[in-house]
């Protein structure tokens, strides 16, 4: 941190700035002519939340993508597949048994089985071969999509909510002032503050199994050099089966979990194909913490640009993944 | 950086694509297949009806001609780009803005002799923007920038109110009609398609073995040795995206005078990793391999469903079908068809006959 800011003097200033604004915006009880200007407070913290916890989302479906292709170097572009899978399955647990964390347990369990499929019978075939690898996830993708509508059909699904999470909740921000002079405060979804928390959790809990345990090692090891991690006499297989393993469960549970936030339907397995591109090539490939950057970047850009520029949005983040290809190609948070 | 090794590896051909495009001099000129090909093409007015003429081979040579610029820069370039459809979608919906169409508060009312070289030097821009970007990075990632090109375009053309009319598209586009010929008609039209893909075709033949098309793939095989010698590595690859987007413009313009209509559908993501399909299933080292990789796709395209049907299948899972031999080619040829075709022809020719001298191949 102090050395990014001794590098680049003028980037820290202008982020403390930003964040400094941002702030501000959140926590100060706004002027009349800002609500004039750029509407009014309540549209704005809606929208910021709904982009942090959309960014949640996103990191969950990109950290296994490219946890897959920084140890691996294997190109998935059936996970969008995977976390339709998993939603479908989430679906389909929950509607039966009624139990909402049992589906993320089933989900998680059964998208990790159809990845180690994937590793040993695929990937394990052409391993070095990225645009094979390539060509046969998207005629994976196309075989699964068609599979998925036939089993599934072409409806919305959306996950029910449990019980005890239904309903918003008021959180200590201030919308407005009334006119009394009594404040109103921001009421928001508590399932999607909730599952925003898990995320984090998950999130954090793999930087520290990444970086604090013996398997962290190993896999870190792998993603810097394969050959003498296996000369080293590590069972690479393994540990790329359970990687494997893990990536792809993980875009299960985010299935179940876009399935919460948002419905499930054909085409949304491009969706998030398309936007776990987009976060890890902010953010850069193989890296956890540029996937949680890039899918923060991403997630606020999708939604305040919504809201604000709704003709732009989509232009907004690709004009975003533009910036950072121009200034650094690697991504932001790639060790090169 | 062994990801962009890998990959140029993948691409070039196993049976070493290179010498023999160098060693040959005129392409095909001697070989009595592409004779019967080209007399079956250009009398085929006689022998097939309206449904064959338009359903089946122009729009084979229509999506052919797109792929065939996947293929000259994904062939001769390495670079594999998802967003040549995006291409040609950009220049047809410029077609449209520029030329006459119902929404009259869009389109401009060009004639078409101004809109259409218009919306090609528009789209070969856009093209060379997107290549501009995408040759910043290699392999896989060219890819994956390409797609996402491709993806916010298709979004965007659905938001967008002002210029691409959101989800209902731009209708009614006006089709050339002059020296008393409607040039739409079934017969002048696939004559007006099939001229356009022969030039293309043979523009991209010839390319391959001028100066810069050798130059290109130096650039392919081995980039640093390239730019020891004083070759610019990036503006080869930008040109070469230049090249390509003009190819996959003309493509454009075809289609949608075809369909006198164009909406975000046929920009579709779906849609654009249907060309790489095509060229894929087709072969990609040869510009040959993404007319018949399109009419593969277009024939089960359209007549996968009354097959289904007739096996007693659902007929709705074509595209099953369609991923499901993709699948089958890309594990068994890398080539595609055109490989599988070669090493058919190997396999039953005397051990004396070596391949550099037979020249005879599809």
């Amino acid at each position: 941190m102090t050395r990014f800011v001794e590098r680049h003097p003028a980037w820290a200033l202008i982020v403390i700035i930003a964040v400094a604004v941002v702030l501000w915006l959140i926590f100060a009880v706004w002027p009349p002519g800002l609500e004039d200007a750029i509407g009014r407070k309540r549209v704005f913290l809606n929208a910021l939340f709904n982009g942090i916890t959309l960014g949640g989302l996103y990191f969950l479906v990109a950290s296994g993508f490219t946890l897959i292709f920084g140890l691996m170097r294997n190109v998935n572009l059936a996970h969008g597949s995977l976390y339709l899978f998993g939603g479908y399955v989430g679906y389909a647990i929950s509607a039966s048994t009624g139990s909402w964390i049992l589906s993320f347990i089933v989900a998680f369990i059964l998208t990790a089985l159809v990845g180690v499929l994937l590793q040993v019978l695929v990937f394990r075939r052409m391993e070095g071969q990225d645009l094979r690898q390539t060509m046969v996830t998207i005629g994976l993708s196309i075989v699964f999509a068609d599979l998925m509508l036939w089993a599934c059909g072409g409806d919305f699904y959306q996950i029910q909510t449990p019980n005890w999470l239904i309903g918003p909740i008021e959180l200590p921000l201030i919308t407005a002032v009334k006119s009394s002079g009594e404040p109103v405060y921001l009421r928001y979804p508590l399932v999607r503050l909730v599952i925003f928390l898990a995320s984090v959790i998950i999130g954090f809990a793999m930087w520290l199994a990444l970086n604090r345990t013996r398997i962290g090692m190993i896999i870190r090891a792998g993603v810097d050099d394969r050959d003498i991690l296996a000369a080293t006499g590590v069972r690479i297989q393994i540990v790329f089966v359970l990687v494997f393993a893990l990536g792809a469960g993980l875009a299960g549970i985010a299935g179940v979990v876009g399935g919460t936030f948002q419905s499930l339907s054909p085409g949304e397995d491009i969706r998030f194909l398309l936007a776990s591109l987009v976060v890890v090539i902010v953010g850069g490939m193989g890296s956890i913490p540029g996937a949680a950057l890039g899918a923060l970047i991403i997630g606020l850009a999708e939604q305040l640009g919504s809201v604000y520029i709704p003709t732009y949005a989509i232009v907004v983040t690709f004009l975003i993944m533009v910036l950072v290809l121009a200034l650094r190609p690697q991504g932001l948070l790639a060790r090169r | 950086m062994s990801v962009t090794h890998d990959a140029r590896i993948q691409i070039r051909s196993p049976a070493s694509a290179a010498p023999r495009q160098a060693a040959r001099g005129w392409p095909d000129l001697n070989n009595p297949a592409a004779w019967i090909v080209a007399i079956i093409l250009l009398i085929m007015p006689l022998i097939a009806n309206g449904f064959f003429l338009i359903e089946i081979f122009a729009t084979t040579l229509m999506l052919g001609t797109i792929a065939l610029s996947l293929m000259f820069l994904a062939g001769y370039g390495g670079m594999v780009s998802l967003m040549q459809l995006t291409i040609a979608g950009f220049c047809a919906y410029m077609v449209a803005v520029f030329g006459t169409s119902d929404n009259a508060n869009i389109s401009l009312g060009w004639p078409w002799w101004l809109a259409v070289p218009m919306a090609l030097t528009l789209a070969t821009i856009f093209g060379t923007l997107g290549g501009a970007l995408a040759v910043r990075t290699e392999g896989i990632y060219t890819i994956m920038i390409t797609l996402a090109i491709g993806a916010a375009f298709y979004y965007f053309t659905n938001q967008n109110w002002a210029i691409f009319n959101g989800h209902t598209g731009i209708n009614n586009v006006a089709t050339p009609h002059f020296w008393g010929v409607d040039w739409r008609a079934d017969v002048p039209f696939y004559y007006v398609v099939l001229v356009v893909a022969a030039l293309c075709y043979f523009a991209v033949d010839y390319i391959s073995r001028a100066p810069f098309g050798l130059a290109l793939q130096g650039v392919r095989d081995n980039p640093r040795r390239m730019a020891a010698l004083g070759f610019n590595v990036n503006a080869h690859r930008v040109a070469a995206y230049a090249v390509a987007s003009f190819i996959a413009g003309l493509a454009g313009v075809l289609q949608v005078w075809n369909y006198r209509q164009i909406s975000p559908g046929s920009v579709s993501v779906g849609a654009c990793i249907d060309i790489l399909i095509i060229a894929i299933v087709g072969g990609i080292t040869r510009p040959i391999g993404p007319y018949i990789g399109a009419l593969v796709f277009v024939l089960l395209r359209t007549f996968a469903l009354d097959f289904l049907v007739k096996i007693g299948l659902d007929g709705n899972r074509f595209r099953l079908l369609i991923g499901l031999g993709f699948l089958a080619i890309v594990f068994w040829s890398s080539d595609g068809v055109i490989g599988l075709w070669q090493r058919w022809r190997r396999s039953h020719r005397p051990q004396s006959d070596r391949p550099g001298v037979g020249r005879g191949h599809g």
